[in-house]
């Protein structure tokens, strides 16, 4: 068993269990568990026994496996092959680690739930259809696991579809992050034409020598590709469908809006990175967007009330900083941030679902309080992942990654940005902690029972340990993505974003300590931000409401009214020269005299 | 063993012989046309695959010169005129036929239940029209291919007229299935009319240049023409077959006639009829007229682009399920149409997937709109919703085609129109990326359909009945061809490569002189 013959077990698990649980309807419980939780699990000891070997054997080559000719039309010939290199690796365990331990809490969560196959079914094929995603050796196939994943996240977000408003929220996930890629896919034929290929490791290859001293074409390429990375990613502009598809079940939330394909976008950008390096505006365009979401994000965060939707946007926020890691092009700061992040991050939506189970489905924050004594496992688990996501200096692993993409930003010189990554350091801190003091402390508002039981306690451990120990994970990036070099300046800068988030920590205790008896009064900055500022309405009056209405008024065909009009002309026609056939000699010579006056003036004429 | 060339003049017999036997075993039972119909139907899949599994395909791409036909066969009929009976097929031709009988099967099947008059006759009509279809993807004479062009039509008509039902939309309008009917018939034949003339222009023109009376498609492939002559011909055919197509603007007779029709005539329409529209583009326009067509291609274009658009928006707002899947009909010809005259290998080759995998996937959306008529009585959107717990393997198989028509990947639409963009590209970027909207716009008239059918609040609590044995066996037929032609599309693009490649050289640099 080597990754050459091996590796399409690990995504044949999942997607053979998705296949099983979709057909076989009357299969009992607890093979569905068995099957849905034991393929994501199998598919992760795979992983680590082919990453061993491939550590062992042949760091840092790339290996592949081909499995058959998707397509061969004169050069386009993409094949239905996977590769794993360093970067595969890496995303093959955040997603089959983090996809085990969410997939074996969900087995808790979920165990009243009456569609419980189905919903197992989506999961695996969800995981099976990620593996696609970092596995492709071409963009066709990348492009297929792209669209997978986004079909499993539109059936997963709407799971509860009884409800409109789900469904509606599923719908705007999966046309929002369409609209991205098609600008992906734009980009993939003008690849091809320029190229003469789609394989991804010929584009990096052959990319600096055709596109030599032209930074034209790369920066167009890559700016179609980013839209498909900034859609898929949730950033601006079509960052806006996240926080509505916190709608899916939470397991969901955690897996999918967090941990795996919301980072696909990171990922897109750091394999295709060899495209990004010919386009140095692209890559700034791809810094800004991250900075600029971060902040907003951050912002928007603070003005939540649903457990869920503050985690949303941290997530939206936390890309943000991965973007703006790559606009530096600190491309190994990205995946490390990445790989935190999917730790930390589902952590913090794990807990919420206990939680929010705990809770009796209730998810607005000032409606909880004080849960710390009667849910201690979420507690700890909340103060552990917000202390990630905080980025508590040394002990936690986000405090290495974030603190590897400041850093990066400062060496880089892109002092504008590392100042508005630090800003919304303080803001992480404070959104975060507010949540926290509010739902665990002050005086308790919600008759809470803890409804954990133990599939969903170990997750919640291991998660634990990975958000404080998991920087110590050295991933085999090296000879897959070019090394960022910052000389090692002062400390400075390093404490001034040190400080911004214990100073925002500080400041959520300040104002929340205490727990809040009721939710502050609303104003419209508020409210502005709770709409994730507006852009939903902005959106709605600018493109959906045009198009429905275009669409409205020609519901009818005005192409079909013209024929329609056409048929009533010659109806008319018709019936007006059958008047003229009255039956009456005098009008009959009265008709042949004048045609003969007009005969003959017109041959006069001539 | 060789191929016999009888096989081919047997395809069109088959259904013509078994659409007889089928009126007159009427009389016995009411059951006996419906096997009749299946069988035939059943057995020209077997000859087609039977064909192909004994093809010799060539590996190369073979000389331009003239056309290379895996099964040829000639009768004389009216030797004065040079008329014959001349059938060919070559891989083009074959992968129609095979879709032609596999959706004969299908269509006679999903009526089992709901063509309860005059069933005879019923399948008197739709055997015939299919026998015509057949013979219109292997005619190689144009006057039988005219003869064929109208055999195909009558019983079409017929199909509509007395076995539609009036829609609800239709009816508020006052609008019937014979208004539906007539508005077909009306719009096929005058565009008919209009080949007719060009077709007798062309082989006058041909008899003036040669002193030789021919309808053979090998002889007047190099009729010397003016350009003048050229693009005239090439216009009037072009319109006859844009009829079929459909293009926007000679669209409006297909959303009545796919409401009205009984669900077997639908399915026929938008699984087969549509494509002699795109098979004559490619079979006669182009090669026949490849300078004027060329002239013409810009225009063709705008004509699909304009298509896909107008199409997916015309579907967001219809509320008749029926005549919403026949509004994506007209957007995702429209991407065929840009296949064809993009006119490069692979777009050519995108067209035909996409001919397949439409034909596949819009007639199991038609298969099941008629099956959810036969359970809930309507087809207004406004009175469906909640199916997904009603009839859970009813609203998978709804979701699969829904998804098939906004083009996942990993299924046969998406290898068609993913094929026809990439071709399309190089040549023309700016149309082929307006084109790709009308990918978003998939995506949101597809995912309106499953809101509406399958999720939400249930409209009434009434259980309805799931998909029955005979029901589950159609539509997983179709699932998996749909599998099959989104992962493993390569037999078919190498059965195709020949034909296509030569007609895309001729487009590209005219028919050489023999």
């Amino acid at each position: 068993m080597t990754p050459q013959t091996a590796l399409h077990g690990v995504v044949l698990l999942p997607l053979l269990s998705a296949a099983i649980l979709l057909l076989w309807r009357g299969v009992p419980r607890a093979m569905v568990t068995f099957l849905g939780v034991g393929s994501v699990t199998a598919a992760a000891l795979l992983t680590a026994v082919l990453g061993a070997q491939w550590l062992n054997a042949s760091a840092p080559l790339a290996v592949t496996q081909v499995l058959w000719n998707w397509v061969q039309l004169e050069s386009f010939t993409p094949r239905i092959a996977l590769t794993l290199d360093g970067l595969s690796l890496t995303m093959l365990g955040v997603i089959t680690g983090v996809g085990a331990l969410i997939h074996a809490y969900a087995s808790g969560y979920m165990r009243d739930e009456p569609r419980y196959r189905q919903f197992f079914a989506y999961m695996n094929l969800f995981v099976a259809m990620m593996l696609v995603l970092v596995l492709a050796d071409n963009l066709l196939l990348l492009y297929l696991g792209w669209e997978g994943v986004g079909l499993c996240s539109y059936l997963l977000i709407g799971f509860y579809n009884e409800d409109p408003a789900n469904d509606a929220a599923a719908r705007k996930a999966f046309i929002t992050t369409r609209v991205g890629d098609t600008a992906f896919a734009i980009g993939l034929f003008l690849i091809y034409r320029e190229l003469n290929t789609i394989d991804i490791a010929v584009i990096l290859d052959a990319a600096p020598r055709v596109w030599a001293g032209d930074s034209r074409m790369p920066t167009i390429v890559a700016l179609l590709l980013l839209g498909g990375a900034v859609g898929k990613s949730a950033q601006l502009p079509l960052q806006a469908w996240l926080p509505d598809a916190m709608a899916g079940p939470t397991p969901v939330s955690a897996l999918i809006h967090a941990a795996t394909m919301v980072t696909a976008g990171v990922y897109l950008i750091a394999r295709l990175h060899g495209i990004y390096l010919l386009a140095p505006e692209a890559l700034a365009v791809v810094g800004w967007i991250g900075a600029l979401t971060l902040l907003l994000a951050g912002g928007a965060a603070l003005a939540q009330n649903d457990i869920k939707r503050v985690l949303a946007y941290s997530t939206m926020s936390q890309i943000g900083y991965m973007f703006l890691a790559l606009g530096c092009g600190a491309w190994g700061a990205a995946i490390f941030h990445l790989m935190t992040h999917a730790f930390f991050k589902a952590l913090l939506f794990l807990a919420s679902g206990s939680v929010i189970l705990a809770c009796h489905h209730e998810q607005d924050i000032f409606k909880m309080g004080g849960l710390r004594r009667k849910l201690p496992l979420a507690f700890a688990s909340f103060v552990v992942g917000g202390a990630a996501l905080a980025a508590l200096p040394i002990v936690t692993a986000g405090f290495w990654s974030k603190e590897a993409i400041l850093s990066a930003a400062w060496g880089g010189g892109h002092r504008l940005w590392w100042l508005m990554g630090t800003v919304c350091a303080f803001l992480t801190g404070l959104y975060t902690f507010r949540l926290i003091f509010i739902v665990f402390f002050g005086g308790e508002k919600a008759h809470a029972h803890d409804a954990d039981i133990h599939r969903m306690r170990v997750p919640l451990g291991v998660l634990m340990a990975l958000s404080l120990g998991g920087a110590l994970i050295t991933q085999p990036l090296h000879g897959v993505l070019p090394e960022f070099m910052v000389e090692a300046g002062s400390h400075g800068p390093e404490l001034i974003a040190v400080a911004a988030g214990l100073a925002g920590i500080a400041l959520a205790w300040f104002w929340y300590g205490q727990g809040a008896a009721v939710a502050p009064a609303e104003t419209p900055l508020r409210r502005w931000a709770r709409s994730g500022w507006g852009f939903d309405a902005l959106y709605d009056a600018l493109l959906v409401r045009p198009l429905y209405t275009l669409a409205r008024i020609n519901r009818t065909d005005i192409i079909d009214r013209m024929y329609g009009a056409l048929v009533l002309g010659l109806l008319g026609a018709h019936r007006s020269v059958l008047k003229l056939q009255t039956g009456q000699l005098r009008w009959y010579a009265a008709g042949i005299a004048l045609g003969a006056v007009v005969l003959l003036g017109a041959s006069q004429w001539a | 063993m060789g191929l016999s060339p009888l096989l081919l003049p047997a395809l069109v017999l088959i259904p013509f012989v078994g659409g007889l036997l089928a009126w007159y075993s009427e009389r016995l039972s009411l059951t006996w046309p419906r096997w009749i119909g299946l069988l035939s139907m059943a057995a020209t899949c077997a000859i087609a695959l039977w064909i192909w599994g004994h093809a010799e395909v060539p590996a190369i791409v073979p000389d331009a010169r003239a056309p290379h036909w895996i099964l040829e066969y000639k009768l004389s009929w009216i030797p004065r005129w040079g008329v014959s009976f001349h059938f060919g097929i070559d891989g083009l031709g074959l992968l129609m036929v095979l879709l032609t009988g596999v959706l004969g099967v299908l269509s006679v099947a999903c009526s089992w239940r709901e063509i309860q008059q005059y069933v005879g006759f019923f399948h008197l009509n739709l055997l015939w029209n299919l026998a015509g279809v057949m013979g219109v993807f292997m005619a190689l004479d144009l006057f039988l291919f005219f003869v064929l062009w109208e055999v195909m039509l009558v019983p079409m008509y017929f199909l509509i007229a007395l076995w539609g039902h009036s829609s609800t939309a239709g009816a508020k309008r006052g609008h019937s299935r014979v208004y539906a009917a007539t508005k077909f018939f009306i719009f096929t034949q005058s565009a008919g009319l209009l080949m007719l003339v060009a077709m007798l222009a062309l082989v006058w023109l041909h008899q003036q240049a040669t002193g030789q009376w021919s309808f053979n498609y090998h002889d007047l492939l190099y009729t010397p023409l003016t350009h003048a002559q050229e693009y005239a011909l090439m216009l009037a055919f072009f319109v006859a077959f844009a009829v079929k197509l459909p293009v926007v603007p000679l669209h409006p007779w297909l959303p009545d006639a796919h409401s009205q029709a009984p669900t077997a005539g639908s399915v026929d329409l938008a699984g087969i009829l549509l494509k002699t529209g795109a098979y004559g583009l490619l079979r006669f326009v182009l090669p026949l007229f490849p300078h004027a067509s060329r002239d013409f291609a810009p225009i063709a274009i705008g004509l699909g682009v304009f298509g896909i658009l107008y199409g997916a928006k015309l579907a967001l707002v219809q509320t008749d399920i029926k005549r919403l899947v026949a509004y994506t009909s007209v957007s995702h010809m429209g991407f065929v149409l840009l296949g064809i005259y993009a006119g490069s290998t692979i777009a050519l080759e995108g067209a035909l997937i996409l001919m397949l995998a439409h034909g596949l996937a819009t007639g199991g959306l038609f298969i099941l709109c008629g099956e959810l008529y036969e359970r809930l009585h309507t087809r207004e959107l406004g009175q469906m919703g909640g199916l997904a717990r009603r009839a859970p393997h009813y609203a998978t198989a709804v979701m699969f085609f829904a998804l098939a028509s906004l083009g996942l990947p990993g299924l046969g639409n998406f290898v068609g129109e993913f094929l026809v963009l990439v071709g399309a590209f190089p040549l023309r970027p700016w149309m082929t990326m307006v084109a790709a909207l009308g990918l978003i716009l998939a995506a949101v008239y597809s995912l309106y359909i499953v809101q509406k059918v399958l999720h939400g609040p249930p409209a009434d609590a009434r259980p309805v009945e799931d998909l029955t044995a005979r029901e589950r066996l159609m539509i997983g037929a179709i699932i998996v061809s749909l599998l099959v032609l989104g992962l493993f599309p390569q037999p078919v693009l190498d059965l195709a490569r020949g034909p296509l490649t030569q007609i895309g050289e001729w487009y590209a640099h005219g028919v050489p002189p023999p």
